[in-house]
């Protein structure tokens, strides 16, 4: 239920969106982000929930081999 | 991605967990969260871990645990005249009257993928009442929020929705199971943060990490869970920080607000839970079917003979349920763990093909 998949935002119209699934286009509604076009989101039932721009999602990624690395000496 | 299903990092990790495990008695670890079953039993987690570390499910199926009472209030709806939407598993749910007996009867229950569907649909039949019956926790809450604020006079909301601290919390203070941390789920940590989980390790002294989806996620959750026993802190730690920001989502969290106020609700296989519930506030009630339709909610007794309360409660795992795989499979299923995707049941029938 609280299944909720990354996607590419490709065109914006008011509250809605187009999102890509990896090649499958969805309209999603945008009501509860604040997006532009080109920015990864995180939808769940039709609704962008969170918004993961590119630069997050690469934080994010050193953020967690930081955490794997500074593991490693444990 | 590939860093979350990398066999190599998974390998470390596993070797962490081997290693620290070691200094540990029994740990018993309690997720919330249908889809990290999902993901811990597709992948087969639970072989990889220490005979030390035990992973059990609690109740994280916003499907299995609403009660029959709220399905009923579903039907009446339906009965009443109206269209009643909801989403995926809820229809095939066993009640005193399930969803799909009423619309087989005749009544007019349909499924959607999104409340935006529904919405679509009232504004497609003007003369008709549609009723969103809507389940789901805090990351479907927002998103019932925006039709509630956004949606013609013909469309209503029959709440059905849960916060999930309240329940972590009476899981522990029922004292029935020993618990050594938490894995918080993801997506309504998405929208919540970091925050409303603090207060429950303050005060049953308990670690809890939030996790991703990936099955590294997962491994890297329980490692962190080990470390913090053995270094005998006590933390909310964030291991999705590609999903979930500290303070979660702010706009969701104040539609949340604006809508919703907290109630207190029964949950399937508990009592009722002080403040877990989410109703309309009264300024929304021209879109709340329970007061449209004259609704209340009916207390039906559980299902005897079926274990799904206790396996919501994580007191007993799928496998210990007689009525398992025998009595009760998906395509006859005695309750709702064995209905929907995201239940114990179901997924361990699904993936865990050596116990049947």
């Amino acid at each position: 239920m609280c299944l909720a998949v990354p996607g590419k935002v490709e065109k914006i119209k008011g509250d809605v969106g187009i999102v890509n699934f990896n090649g499958v286009k969805r309209e999603v509604r945008l009501d509860l982000v604040d997006v532009k076009i080109g920015d990864y989101v995180i939808v769940h039932t039709g609704f962008a929930i969170e918004k993961m721009d590119e630069k997050d999602a690469l934080e994010s990624l050193d953020i967690w081999k930081e955490l794997l690395k500074a593991e490693e000496d444990y | 991605m590939d860093l979350y299903r990398d066999r190599s990092v998974s390998d470390t990790l596993i070797q962490k967990i081997s290693k620290i495990s070691k200094n540990l008695d029994e740990i018993k670890i309690c997720h919330v969260c249908g889809t990290h079953e999902h993901v811990i039993t597709h992948y087969g987690i639970r072989a990889l871990l220490p005979d030390n570390v035990q992973v059990v499910s609690g109740p994280g199926c916003p499907v299995c645990v609403t009660t029959q009472g709220e399905i009923e209030a579903a039907v009446n709806a339906a009965e009443k005249g109206a269209i009643v939407t909801t989403y995926g598993d809820m229809i095939r749910v066993p009640s005193r009257r399930s969803l799909s007996d009423a619309k087989a009867s005749g009544l007019d229950i349909r499924l959607v993928y999104s409340i935006n569907d529904s919405i679509n649909l009232a504004l497609s039949n003007p003369t008709k009442k549609v009723v969103h019956f809507a389940i789901g926790f805090e990351t479907t809450c927002p998103t019932t929020a925006v039709a509630v604020l956004n949606s013609p006079d013909n469309f209503y909301v029959l709440s059905a929705h849960r916060v999930v601290p309240p329940a972590m919390d009476l899981l522990l203070s029922s004292g029935k199971i020993n618990l050594s941390g938490f894995i918080d789920p993801g997506h309504v940590s998405t929208i919540i943060g970091i925050k409303p989980y603090e207060p429950i390790s303050k005060k049953f002294k308990i670690p809890q990490v939030i996790c991703g989806f990936e099955p590294n996620d997962i491994l890297m959750g329980v490692y962190l869970l080990l470390k913090q026993i053995n270094e005998k802190r006590v933390e909310v730690e964030n291991e999705y920080v590609r999903g979930v920001r500290a303070e979660g989502n702010l706009k969701a969290q104040i539609l949340m607000e604006k809508v919703f106020e907290p109630c207190d609700i029964r949950w399937r296989g508990f009592p009722v839970i002080p403040k877990s519930g989410l109703a309309l506030k009264k300024e929304f009630s021209n879109k709340d079917a329970y007061n449209e339709f004259n609704i209340e909610i009916e207390d039906i007794p559980e299902e005897k003979g079926c274990s799904c309360p206790e396996v919501l409660r994580a007191e007993i795992t799928p496998r210990e349920c007689p009525l398992f795989g025998n009595m009760c499979t998906p395509q006859n299923p005695k309750g709702p763990c064995m209905v929907s995707r995201e239940g114990a049941c179901y997924i361990s029938f699904k993936y865990e093909k050596s116990f049947r």
